[in-house]
């Protein structure tokens, strides 16, 4: 059974059909890419994932049980984690704080034993720092645990993004677009970032991106948007390689 | 290792304010007036860090917190007034059912949250408010217009270490609430609450949650209200109350448990210490919050910011290779 399964997904603003008809299915343990043409729909096709629009048609299941109608902090704790296109960090917060943030629902403890700090509540915040040095070392973001978000360097703030979505312990992690803006070194660095996190968390990982370098170097299965319907599947030397794609991206 | 040392200064902190103002109670140093000030004082630090709860961590604005501070008033004050149990078991029960009754109003104000945001949400809590007060004033059990009097002086600067105890209470729960989970939750949602959504926190539930914990909170400091002047009057409890407490919190540095501490004891100390300028307060308060307004935006706090900013980035980068 795979482990993300996409059938007839829609959703209509108004008279807009911004994703019309998606299917996809992902394995577990896959690296798959979803492209197009700016304004294609592949954001959208991310928000009906993960509960921030209800989609209008279609069913989403997640290792066999639907999750449509949920909402996003379920489908979190269901197991689809995610980036945003335009970065969406706790700003005010430190590094730290971010990601023990997203360990909400991996370590649990009763509002009184956080207004009275007891033993438990020390202990399981010893736990959760651990946790968070250990994912912050994966992304060499270990030295600005104490700094603000907001005081982060570009890339380094979408690496923060990316280690405070794994801090949810997901299935799943959708990634929006984790190279915009990035130079080559950093792209390239990232490249092997998510190379490094698929083995080491073991996750399933569904990236958008621009970047056909970075696409055709990692990911081994390619949906391609266009007008917010499918265009084409397949691996990306096939897809990439399609004349339909072509002309969807560059034009007549 | 570093927290240690930070609670071992705070209780230090809270040792020395205790003996200070213990010494000076007792050597007479204070005249009537200065006495007299010092539960406002406690009650003021209170709703402030109460109301910081929800204003600098939440991060909504809110106008009504005079409102949840009457309910704990009324509460406690008709409790205490009809209740045969000897004064400091009344006034126990007192305390813990006005924080009660403003719990449950401040659930009720938690549901508009879920819907509105910012200058709305500011006007619908100002509302709140009014009607809490206008139904107090309608109210027979409460006394309308006149007020309830002869309640019991419980909290007054004779009884000096049951409200220091209590305001430790309050300054400790909030603060213990912000470095926990509960706590963080509250700070995502404020400063990205789809991220907090998708990082997997109840956005309702933890709004809701913040409202009813502050509204308790509140309600404390109106029961200690209360039983320090010995008189309610629904007048007490407008709008103005509630912008005074924001204006500690927005002068304390919204977000700042401290600031709006120390906020709380100059606004409420100065008026009555410079008993001349009283009549300017207001003036001087919207000149003060304009002079906030137009610092924080002005270029050079944001080149003071940048400056610490390059600081602490330097420091990283040495300390990191
Ligand atoms: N909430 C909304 N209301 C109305 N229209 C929307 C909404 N969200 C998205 N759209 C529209 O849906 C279409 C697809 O947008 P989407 O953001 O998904 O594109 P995208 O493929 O992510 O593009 P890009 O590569 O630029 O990020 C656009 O035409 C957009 O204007
Ligand atoms: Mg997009």
């Amino acid at each position: 059974m795979a482990l993300l399964e996409v059938k007839n997904l829609g959703i209509s603003f108004g008279g807009l059909r911004a994703v019309d008809n998606l299917n996809m299915s992902l394995e577990k343990g896959s690296l798959v890419g979803l492209i197009g043409p700016n304004g294609a729909g592949k954001t959208t096709a991310f928000n009906l994932l993960t509960g921030v629009y209800r989609p209008t048609d279609g069913t989403i299941t997640l290792e066999g049980s639907s999750i449509v109608g949920k909402t996003p902090s379920e489908i979190c704790k269901a197991g689809i984690a995610r980036t945003f296109q335009n970065i969406r960090l706790f700003q005010k917060m430190s590094v730290k704080d971010n990601v023990k943030a997203a360990l909400h629902n991996q370590f649990q403890y009763s509002l009184l034993e956080s207004i009275c700090h007891v033993a438990s509540y020390k202990k399981k915040e010893k736990e959760m720092d651990e946790k968070v040095m250990e994912i912050l070392k994966v992304f060499d973001l270990d030295v600005y645990a104490d700094t603000f978000a907001s005081n982060l360097p570009y890339g380094k703030q979408r690496k923060l993004e990316i280690a405070r979505a794994l801090a949810t312990d997901p299935k799943l992690l959708l990634l929006d677009e984790p190279a915009a803006g990035m130079n080559p070194n950093e792209t390239a660095e990232l490249m092997e970032t998510i190379e490094l996190i698929r083995k080491k968390f073991d996750i399933t990982i569904l990236l958008i991106e621009h970047d056909m370098k970075l696409v055709s170097g990692i990911c081994e299965y390619l949906y391609v948007l266009n007008f917010g319907t499918e265009l084409a599947n397949g691996t990306p030397d096939i897809v990439l390689n399609d004349p339909k794609v072509i002309t969807a991206y560059l034009g007549e | 290792m570093e927290n240690k040392k930070k609670l071992l200064i705070n209780v230090v902190i809270a040792i020395v304010v205790y003996a200070a103002v213990m010494i000076l109670l007792n050597s007479g140093l204070l005249n009537r007036q200065m006495r007299s000030l010092i539960t406002p004082i406690c009650t003021n630090v209170m709703l402030a860090v109460s109301l910081c709860l929800i204003v600098g961590f939440l991060g909504e604005l809110t106008l009504g917190h005079a409102g949840f501070m009457s309910l704990g008033a009324y509460t406690g004050a008709l409790l205490s007034l009809n209740l045969p149990f000897p004064p400091y078991v009344s006034l126990f029960i007192a305390i813990i059912a006005g924080g009660c009754v403003a719990a449950v109003a401040g659930a009720i104000i938690g549901i508009p949250v879920l819907r509105l945001r910012g200058d709305y949400l500011a006007i619908v809590t100002l509302g709140f408010g009014e009607i809490i007060r206008s139904v107090i004033n309608a109210l027979d059990i409460t006394g309308g217009a006149r007020g309830l009097s002869g309640i019991e002086r419980l909290t007054n600067y004779n009884h000096f270490t049951l409200v220091f105890v209590l305001t430790l209470i309050v300054i400790v729960v909030v603060s213990n609430l912000i470095n926990s989970r509960h706590g963080r939750a509250i700070c995502a949602i404020r400063d990205n609450y789809i991220a907090a959504e998708a990082c997997g926190i109840p956005v309702s539930r933890f709004k809701i949650m913040a409202f009813i914990i502050s509204a308790f909170l509140a309600g404390i400091a109106g029961v200690v209200y209360a039983h320090n002047i010995g008189i309610l009057k629904p007048a007490n409890f407008d709008y103005n109350t509630s912008i005074e407490i924001l204006v500690m919190v927005v002068l304390g540095g919204m977000g700042s448990i401290k600031g709006s501490i120390i906020a709380a004891v100059i606004l409420t100390a100065l008026p009555e210490l410079l008993r001349g300028a009283a009549d300017y307060r207001m003036l001087i308060y919207s000149i003060v919050l304009i002079a906030m307004m137009l610092f924080r935006n002005s270029n050079f706090n944001a080149a003071l910011i940048e400056k610490k900013n390059l600081k602490a980035m330097q420091k990283l980068q040495k300390e990191g290779k």
